[in-house]
């Protein structure tokens, strides 16, 4: 399970530098639109739990609410203490005004 | 390089050192027996048994020696030459350096006329004192919280948790007197109260009674609160007095720049143990914080490194209690005007701009206040309140008239 396209409601109408969180086979996943482009993330924070999606979006980053370590939305990469591991990243398509997440595994 | 002090502060200007590209010997001098930890779980996750102690620590010991640091535990750091630039230690030992800096942090302040040595009274600073206390923290228990402050509050939040009842005790009329207006600490009290916890506000505490375990303790007023376990929390000393003999200038701290220099040459100082001018506050501060901690030690890093850095941050904390999450950004000051916008967020004003924000579960909102609290933005208090009006807009709004004046 978890292979493949899954569709992400409501994610069409993020306005930019807005963030959700949904659940996505069990999976938390948050869908951002930064800079006009969406992207997709493993919702927990590598640091300590906290859902991303709840966090603040600024210049190509996602910032944890809880600590405001940063994460680089593109890469997943940890851009600011205290996170130091990486968060996991997913591929984001729009089709037919749908958008929809590849979970890849 | 010397860095005296293997807390949070400490341990954070180690790492920053390197990913600062400086490549010369770190050698970090901490009295405890653990290697740099965060203090955050140490009132909350630890006292609750959720987490094992090294969910605390900054890195695995092994990654000290491995980033050519090293860490020198249980070991006390007894005065500085800053002549001869060296560092002595209780046992005599004598290390050179070519930048020192000071991450001492802070120490609790004992309650005066506190028993020494009876059993069941704790203070919560180290990572041992909150696993003494956990070992303690059984159901049914009675505990006494003397001080009203965020430890004083969080132990208590965590000690119901675990199934013991609890009083409260602050000498002053309202709960966080020192860090709080009164009005944004009623909420608090309120909170607490909800949850059952007893509160005991505006008098102070008389004496602890016991005979080698704690049995009581004495209000003012003649009220007597039987206890099996009493924690003390009312508040820290910045431990200054190493660099106060070297001949550093000390005020409320340590008094460092905005690079965190001392009056010292070569010596640098980061962490609670600071008194520092705030660009944003516009006045000199000492903070005892998570983010002090962290964020001024990398600056302090940096400036060692050669990378010119002022700290110039918004003061911002959290406190997780009774499963509500509280994050202050900015600062309090007497006479500010108090606006509530719903019912999660108070911000506070003075001289027309916004200068705190205290939120309750609303952390999406208090990370747009401490933007304009940074933007020193002038807003009419009936915008903020007007939960209509989004913080995100009135940002770009601070932001958009101060880039055209």
């Amino acid at each position: 399970m978890g292979v493949g396209w899954h569709e992400v409601p409501g994610a069409a109408d993020l306005g930019d530098d807005e963030a959700i969180g949904v659940v996505l086979q069990e999976r938390p996943v948050a869908v951002v639109r930064s800079g006009g482009r969406l992207h997709a993330l493993h919702n927990v924070c590598t640091h300590q739990f906290a859902l991303l999606s709840d966090g603040y979006v600024e210049d190509g980053c996602i910032e944890c609410p809880l600590h405001q370590g940063k994460f680089d939305l593109q890469t997943g990469a940890p851009k600011a203490p205290p996170v130091t591991e990486p968060v996991r990243v997913y591929a984001v398509k729009t089709e037919d005004g749908k958008v929809y997440v590849d979970l890849g595994d | 390089m010397v860095i005296v002090g293997a807390g949070q502060a400490g341990g954070r200007a180690a790492e920053a050192l390197r990913a600062a590209g400086h490549t010369g010997e770190i050698v970090l001098f901490g009295e405890e027996r653990h290697e740099p930890y965060e203090r955050p779980r140490l009132s909350k996750s630890l006292l609750l048994g959720e987490e094992p102690a090294a969910a605390a620590c900054l890195h695995p010991r092994d990654w000290y020696a491995a980033h050519g640091v090293t860490l020198r535990t249980r070991s006390r750091v007894e005065a500085i030459a800053p002549k001869s630039r060296a560092v002595i230690t209780a046992d005599g030992q004598r290390v050179e350096y070519s930048k020192l800096l000071l991450c001492t942090g802070s120490r609790v302040r004992p309650l005066p006329g506190a028993p020494d040595g009876l059993a069941g009274v704790h203070y919560l600073r180290t990572l041992d004192d909150s696993e003494r206390l956990a070992a303690q923290l059984t159901p049914g228990r009675r505990l006494v919280v003397i001080g009203g402050g965020f430890i004083g509050l969080e132990v208590a939040s965590s000690a119901l948790k675990r199934g013991a009842t609890v009083t409260v005790v602050e000498r002053q009329p309202t709960l966080l007197d020192r860090v709080l207006p009164a009005e944004i600490a009623a909420r608090l009290a309120s909170l607490h109260a909800a949850h059952g916890v007893s509160l005991r506000a505006g008098v102070p505490v008389a004496r602890i009674k016991g005979n080698g375990a704690v049995k009581s303790v004495q209000l003012a007023d003649g009220t007597e609160l039987d206890a099996d376990l009493v924690v003390i929390g009312i508040g820290v000393i910045p431990n200054t007095e190493l660099a106060e003999t070297a001949g550093a200038a000390s005020s409320d701290g340590l008094v460092v720049d905005e690079y965190c220099r001392t009056t010292l040459e070569h010596v640098y100082a980061a962490g609670d143990v600071t008194n520092h001018y705030n660009p944003i506050l516009e006045r000199r501060v000492r903070l005892e914080s998570w983010q002090n901690a962290q964020n001024q030690a990398i600056a302090a890093a940096h400036n060692i490194a050669g990378k010119a850095r002022p700290y110039a941050e918004v003061p911002w904390f959290w406190s997780d209690q009774l499963g509500t999450n509280i994050q202050m950004v900015g600062a309090a000051e007497p006479g500010m005007q108090i606006v509530w916008r719903g019912e999660r967020v108070a911000l506070g004003l003075a001289g027309g701009r916004l200068r705190l924000a205290v939120g309750f579960d609303a952390g999406g909102e208090i990370r747009l206040a401490r933007r304009l609290i940074e933007a020193r933005a002038q807003i009419p208090a009936d915008r903020l309140a007007d939960g209509a009006v989004k913080l995100k807009d009135l940002l770009a709004e601070a932001t958009c008239s101060a880039s055209t004046p």
